[in-house]
């Protein structure tokens, strides 16, 4: 079984695992790391967003072997330990979260388009395609533009 | 046992028209044990079902009488050490919860009223789900958005007497008069600032045979926390990424299982041939089910991938060969004929159709089981715990008292999770490979033998003269629900059984918040072997929305604007000011150019109100809705973020239904698979603002997570109509 190494929340990891492992499985089954989500395996719900070197990604539709030598964050991962990245701040202080399920996506999602974009327009949040079957959006909005002013 | 009664503040005034109540009185009483635990039963009848539904009042209507709420306050009285809070040495003040959280919110809400009804701090307050309990039976279930209204008295009398109670044992520890000593931050003061921390004194106070000060819980007046808008007590878990569902629970060995599911709904497994897949690596186990053949493996990778190499013949299923349109054929022929509009009179008709809509909620379908010889351990996110652990015990020959069923969070239900198959499948492949497992079902197997919202047919007649409405009659028809569950269960339980469960449903639900004469409306379900369930506000969310739409059409033949039609017809003032709510903050009637329009609607159910107003524009290439203003009267508020949260998902349910998401049934089975093609609204459906007004407050909490749905499909339906000029019948309408 190829082995793979790269680097996730910051330390360095190496997994042995088969070549087409989604990286989504990869997380959850072979590195215990069960923030990323699984809702749909196929990339459109969104709920396993990770960051790959900053730049949001469906885990679910990459594998470790595209991940090589790169730098894997998960929501575990965002913030350093013990504290919240302003998004997840944004996030406590909108009270956007019902079930939960999908905010670590949505949250990934969200801190890459701050980093992209500091103050993202209506526009460009209309263009995260991350479901939320409780329908948080309102907060959601609220919370990325809270989140940009901070 | 040292009893201790205190009244609660039930009154008949409460639930309106006189209707078969009487007052209760909780008591409460200390359960033996080294730390202060305090538990609660309620004694007197609720309701008497036989009595109430001898004679169907017109009106009021079932529903003004007792509606699901009540059923479920009731079949809680019975349920014995049900409600029980403990005071730790520790200092934590823990109340299981007898609910489920699906993200409804109703741990941070019960949370807020043990913390303020006891004094404590809201960050010292536990609220664990309760494992599966058989002694409680289906008053353990999650439904009819009663959950707070059905804890509400219970909660607030258990954590006043456990605060009677500490106070008594500080006042002993320091000889002080009780009186004199107060209670804030988890902690009993004293007049010279000593104090003691509630888990100081837990010890002392369990021994507390008759409490020194009032046992009463406090007046409206006193509260601190209720009524506050607070963040959801597990919102920073979630953020984070540490809120554990149940796929990500570490059971140990628990191997990862996927179910190989049929072509077509309920179809059986003749053979399987599993030579192949058991070659592959990792591949552990295949094992038949009921409902498909299961494949356990050491990833799901590995499990998902061995699928397609387990050889499969399958039996028919049981709706093969039925389409939508056969379906839609045999629901219009259920439908009794109107009675025809008499002379002079004038008629408004509309005949509206729903289709299939998938619960969908985020997390898939998914249980952890370990069986062993004499016992098994489940986890899995249901709303009818108790349910679920008698059905695990029967598929695997165990008595439920046998199973331990531990109730975890869930990713969302939206009446999904009343029912549990994973659970049982789960429960299954463990005892048939002897090994734990964690079983899934996949997005494909959740949208395609998911449960579902059943199709619904609605023929709707107004009959007016000299402008008023004389006759309003709805006739509808359903795919039948599936009510086995539940708070289904629950209404059989109480005693509604004919001639269907859900025609009694229907009745004690569905109530027209109008004053228009002789109201009629109907329920016939035809029968299909097909897996549906209630979905978020059940027969509302079709049936009230459809009356809403006829409403607006109604004033549209009187020449009336439709917020003025509702202010004249509606049956309470305090609907009336739901609705001024929303037509004055959403600056109803403004001017709107072509192609955008505003929309309205109100509903009334759970002795609660919601109305709601959007605007919407359909220039675009799809329909948008880009404002939306919202107002509730829910009575007592516990959690107002809380609320406004519910109102705003309630609200992309609407715009869901009416505009984007359904299933399609071809030849016996689901068309869409995912996301992708079950089109559910994404950021860019949702209103650019939501505001939430919350008016009213008095009394007890009404009924919320469903309140919204019927108020927002009908808003949006009504918007869209006006932004177009047509006039929509068939939902969702992008199908």
């Amino acid at each position: 079984m190829p082995s793979y190494a790269f680097k996730l929340n910051g330390k360095n990891v190496k997994v042995d695992a088969p070549a087409d492992m989604p990286l989504l499985w990869v997380l959850r089954d072979l590195l215990g790391v069960t923030g990323p989500k699984y809702g749909c395996g196929v990339g459109v719900c969104r709920a396993c967003t990770c960051h790959v070197n900053g730049s949001a990604v469906q885990v679910c539709t990459l594998t470790a072997a595209d991940v090589v030598g790169k730098s894997v964050t998960t929501i575990e991962g965002l913030a350093p330990s013990g504290g919240l990245h302003p998004v997840q701040q944004a996030w406590l202080e909108e009270d956007v979260a019902q079930c939960g399920f999908c905010q670590p996506g949505q949250i990934m999602q969200a801190a890459a388009l701050l980093k992209s974009k500091r103050n993202p327009s209506d526009a460009d949040i209309d263009q995260i395609m991350n479901v939320c079957r409780c329908g948080t959006y309102c907060r959601i909005r609220k919370a990325i533009k809270r989140a940009a002013s901070m | 046992m040292r009893t201790h009664a205190s009244e609660d503040a039930v009154t008949s005034e409460d639930m309106g028209n006189g209707g078969p109540l009487t007052r209760r009185r909780f008591l409460t009483y200390v359960v033996a044990a080294p730390v202060l635990t305090v538990a609660a039963t309620s004694v007197g009848d609720l309701i008497a079902p036989s009595r109430a539904y001898a004679v169907v009042p017109s009106p009021p209507q079932p529903e003004n009488i007792a509606d699901l709420g009540e059923v479920m306050v009731a079949a809680t009285k019975a349920a014995q050490h049900l409600f029980v809070l403990e005071v730790t040495v520790d200092n934590r003040v823990v109340f299981r919860v007898p609910r489920a959280e699906v993200g409804q919110g109703i741990t941070t809400a019960l949370a807020i009223v043990v913390a303020d009804e006891i004094d404590a701090r809201l960050v010292d307050v536990d609220a664990p789900l309760e494992d599966a309990r058989q002694d409680i039976g289906t008053a353990q279930s999650t439904g009819g958005s009663s959950s707070v209204r059905s804890l509400w008295d219970p909660v607030r009398s258990i954590a006043a007497d456990a605060r009677a109670r500490l106070v008594t044992a500080a006042a002993e520890k320091w000889d002080l008069p009780a009186r004199d000593l107060t209670t804030r931050d988890t902690k009993v003061w004293a007049p010279d600032g000593r104090s003691a921390t509630y888990g100081s004194l837990t010890e002392a106070a369990a021994k507390v045979t008759v409490p020194a000060v009032s046992t009463d819980p406090k007046s409206a007046s006193e509260y601190r926390l209720i009524g506050t808008a607070t963040t959801r007590i597990d919102a920073r878990s979630i953020v984070t990424g540490a809120a554990k569902y149940a796929l990500d629970l570490d059971v140990p060995g628990a191997l990862p299982t996927v179910v190989i599911r049929p072509p077509t709904l309920k179809g059986k497994v003749k053979s399987y041939d599993a030579s192949a897949a058991l070659k592959l690596p990792g591949v552990v186990a295949v094992t038949q089910l009921p409902s498909g053949v299961a494949v356990s493996a050491k990833t799901f990778d590995q499990a998902l991938k061995a699928r397609s190499a387990v050889q499969v013949s399958w039996g028919s299923g049981t709706v093969d060969g039925v389409s939508d349109a056969d379906i839609k054929s045999r629901l219009a022929a259920a439908i009794p004929p109107m009675t025809p509009a008499p002379p002079l009179t004038q008629g408004v008709d509309a005949t509206f159709t729903f289709a299939f809509v998938n619960h969908a909620p985020m997390e898939v379908g998914s249980a952890v089981a370990d069986v062993q010889s004499g016992s098994a351990e489940i986890w899995v996110a249901s709303k009818s715990p108790t349910g679920a652990q008698s059905a695990v015990a029967d598929a695997v020959g165990l008595e439920a008292d046998d199973v331990t069923l531990h109730v975890v969070r869930a990713g969302g239900s939206f009446g999904r999770r009343i029912y549990y198959e994973p659970a049982v499948e789960a429960a299954r492949v463990s005892k048939a490979i002897g090994k734990p497992v964690k079983l899934m079902w996949t997005r494909n197997d959740d949208m395609r033998h998911g449960r579902v919202r059943p199709r619904s047919h609605h023929q709707l007649r107004a009959v007016h003269a000299g402008g008023e409405v004389l006759t309003y009659e709805h006739r509808a028809s359903c795919v039948e629900l599936d009510m086995g569950s539940g708070t289904g269960q629950a209404l059989v339980d109480a005693g509604y059984v004919s001639p269907t469960i859900g025609s009694a449903f229907f009745n004690i639900s569905e109530a027209c918040p109008y004053n228009f004469g002789v109201v009629t409306e109907t329920l016939n379900e035809v029968s299909y072997d097909m897996p549906t369930a209630a979905w978020r506000s059940v027969y509302s969310a079709q049936a009230r929305t459809a009356e809403e739409i006829l409403v607006d059409e109604i004033a549209k033949a009187l020449g009336t604007d439709p917020v003025a039609m509702r202010r004249k017809f509606l049956k309470t003032a305090d609907a009336r000011a739901v609705l001024d709510k929303v037509a004055t903050e959403g600056k109803w009637g403004r001017s709107m150019s072509s192609g955008t329009a505003q929309g309205v609607a109100l509903h009334a159910e759970y002795r609660s109100i919601a109305a709601c107003l959007v605007e919407i524009n359909c220039n675009g290439d799809k329909p948008r809705i880009t404002k939306a203003v919202m107002a509730l009267d829910v009575g007592r508020q516990v959690n107002p973020s809380g609320l406004r949260a519910q109102a705003m998902g309630s609200l992309m349910d609407g715009i869901s239904t009416v505009l984007l998401a359904g299933n399609h049934l071809d030849d016996g089975a689901f068309r869409e698979g995912s996301y992708s093609d079950f089109k559910y609204a994404r950021q860019a459906d949702a209103p650019l603002t939501c505001d939430v007004y919350l008016v009213g407050g008095t009394g007890k909490p009404g009924g919320v997570g469903e309140l919204c749905v019927p108020a927002a499909a009908g808003a949006v339906a009504n918007a869209y109509a006006r932004a177009t000029g047509d006039k929509p019948r068939n939902f969702p309408i992008n199908f």
